[in-house]
């Protein structure tokens, strides 16, 4: 175990997976020399050279596109997009071609590419570079949706992704660049598809995931003291998700808070939600409740961003609120 | 490379397969017999014949919605294309494809397409993972006249160009995009102006000239393999039926349409290999005749296959 940050578990896990597969490299904006908007690929450049970690054109279309075509030629491309936000422009080679090609080709072809991008608000970056739009990938079929919470699980989740011969989307918070954990060193892989109790508890489940995690357990120390033990699930990937160990959890608390950063409309909390009244109906004693961001662009001013951003406070609120 | 007798009639053979190929299709499909929709090639032969006969298994292409012509170039299987237009198991992709998503990874065919431009990047991005390996592959992408006028083709041609990546992008200028003639969808006449943009090479050809074609397919990929760099080819041509079966084209000019018949590929290879004595017309009979049987017998092969089972919708969504 070492102590790492998020960021540095994530570019920890891309070294790695590097030096094990020569067919492993890193393409983006800012990547190479600068070592990416948010430092996260700093050093790669000088270890593995502009052959492996290569700065790119603005070219989001060319930059996706690109890696799916060498992806179907047998590479192993890792696509920073460098925020979220600008998947919108490389969309078509995600949701048309990386996630279908497999299915239209009859599984006569892979793609094993990863499209790693940070997400997110908090930074007063506004509209445009702070959204979270998980629930664009979780909706096409053949993609993978990964959005890890702490660094141990950055580095295990993202070596699955690059291992994976799926088009896999992971999404990395601005917000958690900074946090520090302990991370195995060496080669340490994750399955995706399990979920991780980040804290047991048995009065109310709470599911979140990527930097609304870390608010989860701070609005459960404060719940504790006032009684109630709440268990936070980080389901760690949204697709594919670990049902059962959602409702194994609601099974045991009987009520279920989904905290989301997105916007609420179509979120992927409506999803857990939809599959939680589906086959866990009899399980619950209270209406399920979800905690997100409103249904409105991300605003600017920090006041603003603090009034839309959910917070511990309004999780505490919404867990209480079912006692 | 010599144009010889045996090369020259095998360019014919090709030809002539696509030519079969979608006749058949247009009967097909007049008989209710094909679902979804189909984008023939008939007049376009010589593009994909001329271009890829430069290439070899290891080398890439990219397609688009009109690709059969660009399949069978490359060593498509007809019986397996056949039955993917049917929808049956046994096609290229167990019916889940049909014919705008036909692909052949082994062959280097990294797929038709049903997006317009979207194999741009694609073929970039496998011409990107051959000098990764340094390997001598190149790719090759099919793309249409109104393709040319999507970002796809701009962030292509220029990521390309300063990679010096081995990509021949080979527009297909059959002068409609859909219903769109080509004055009415750009300002400039010949699509290859545009290379000079990306500070790469740029060429117009007769696109209904298979030699003409092969010629500059043959100059371009030698560059590319050679490690010099991408290049455009426009290949002037024309989609003799409307943009799919069942669209009457009534936006194209009837002397326009009956000009370029008179320009079709196939009669002006035939001319030529008559001339050079390479063939008599008896020996060219045979050879369409021959095709047609070909064709025959993907049609049986197709007709004699499974549906696909039921549960198959729910397959091949994710690898491992």
């Amino acid at each position: 175990m070492k102590q790492m940050t998020y960021a540095e578990a994530i570019r920890d896990a891309m070294r790695v997976e590097m030096l094990r597969d020569p067919n492993v490299y890193l393409q983006g904006e800012d990547v190479g020399k600068f070592g990416g908007c948010f430092g996260v690929t700093a050093g790669l450049f000088a270890e593995f050279g502009p052959g492996r970690i290569i700065d790119t054109p603005i070219s989001e279309t060319a930059i996706i596109g690109s890696a799916v075509g060498a992806a179907a030629a047998g590479l192993r491309p890792i696509a920073e997009i460098m925020f979220v936000d600008f998947t919108g422009v490389c969309m078509d080679e995600l949701f048309n071609q990386a996630a279908k090609m497999r299915y239209m080709f009859g599984g006569k072809a892979k793609i094993p590419m990863v499209l790693r991008t940070p997400c997110g608000a908090g930074m007063s970056a506004a509209a445009q570079h702070s959204q979270s739009m998980e629930a664009w990938f979780t909706h096409i079929p053949g993609v993978k949706t990964v959005m890890p919470s702490t660094p141990a699980d950055a580095k295990g989740l993202l070596s699955a992704a690059i291992r994976d011969d799926n088009p896999v989307v992971f999404i990395e918070h601005k917000q958690l660049f900074g946090l520090s954990g302990d991370v195995p060193e060496g080669e340490y892989v994750l399955p995706l598809g399990k979920a991780d109790i980040k804290r047991t508890g048995s009065d109310i489940t709470i599911v979140s995931w990527s930097w609304m995690v870390q608010k989860a357990l701070a609005a459960a120390e404060i719940l504790a003291k006032e009684g109630i033990q709440a268990e936070v699930l980080d389901p760690r990937t949204l697709v594919p998700l670990d049902k059962e160990a959602i409702l194994q959890s609601v099974g045991k608390t009987n009520k279920l808070v989904i905290v989301q950063e997105a916007v609420q409309t179509s979120g992927f909390g409506g999803e857990i939600s939809a599959i939680v009244a589906e086959h866990g109906f009899d399980l619950l004693d209270a209406p399920i409740k979800r905690v997100t961001a409103p249904d409105t662009p991300v605003p600017f001013s920090p006041v603003l961003e603090q009034a839309y951003l959910p917070s511990v406070e309004k999780i505490v609120a919404a867990v209480k609120s079912l006692f | 490379m010599e144009l010889t007798k045996e090369k020259l009639l095998g360019f014919y053979e090709t030809m002539m397969t696509i030519r079969a190929f979608e006749s058949k299709a247009v009967a097909l499909f007049a008989e209710n017999k094909l679902p979804g929709f189909v984008h023939l090639y008939l007049g376009e032969e010589a593009v994909a014949t001329g271009v890829c006969a430069n290439l070899g298994t290891k080398d890439y292409i990219t397609s688009t919605h009109r690709g059969h012509g660009h399949l069978i170039a490359k060593g498509g299987k007809v019986d397996l294309m056949m039955a993917e237009l049917f929808g049956k198991a046994t096609g290229y992709c167990k019916g889940k494809g049909g014919s705008m998503h036909i692909a052949d990874v082994d062959l280097g065919i990294l797929g038709a397409n049903g997006i317009v431009g979207a194999g741009l990047p694609i073929a970039v991005g496998a011409a990107f993972a051959s000098k990764y390996r340094k390997s001598d592959a190149v790719a090759v992408c099919f793309f249409g006249d109104a393709a040319s006028n999507r970002g796809t083709f701009h962030e292509s041609l220029n990521m390309a160009s300063i990679w010096n990546l081995p990509v021949v992008f080979v527009c297909e200028n059959n002068m409609y995009g859909i219903s769109l003639c080509q004055r009415d969808h750009m300002n400039i006449c010949d699509i290859s102006d545009r290379a000079s943009s990306y500070g790469i090479p740029g060429i117009t050809v007769d696109g209904n000239d298979v030699i003409a074609v092969f010629e500059a397919a043959s100059e371009a990929i030698k560059r590319a393999r050679r490690g010099d760099g991408p290049s455009l080819i426009e290949c002037k041509t024309w989609r003799q039926r409307g943009h799919f079966e069942g669209d009457p084209a009534i936006y194209k000019d009837p002397a326009e349409q009956q000009s370029w018949l008179e320009k079709d590929p196939l009669p002006r290879l035939a001319k030529r290999l008559i001339e050079l004595k390479y063939a008599t017309q008896t020996e060219l009979d045979q050879i369409q005749a021959s095709a047609a049987e070909q064709i025959e017998a993907a049609v049986k092969y197709a007709e004699s296959s499974p549906l696909p089972a039921l549960t198959d919708v729910l397959t091949d969504v994710y690898a491992g």
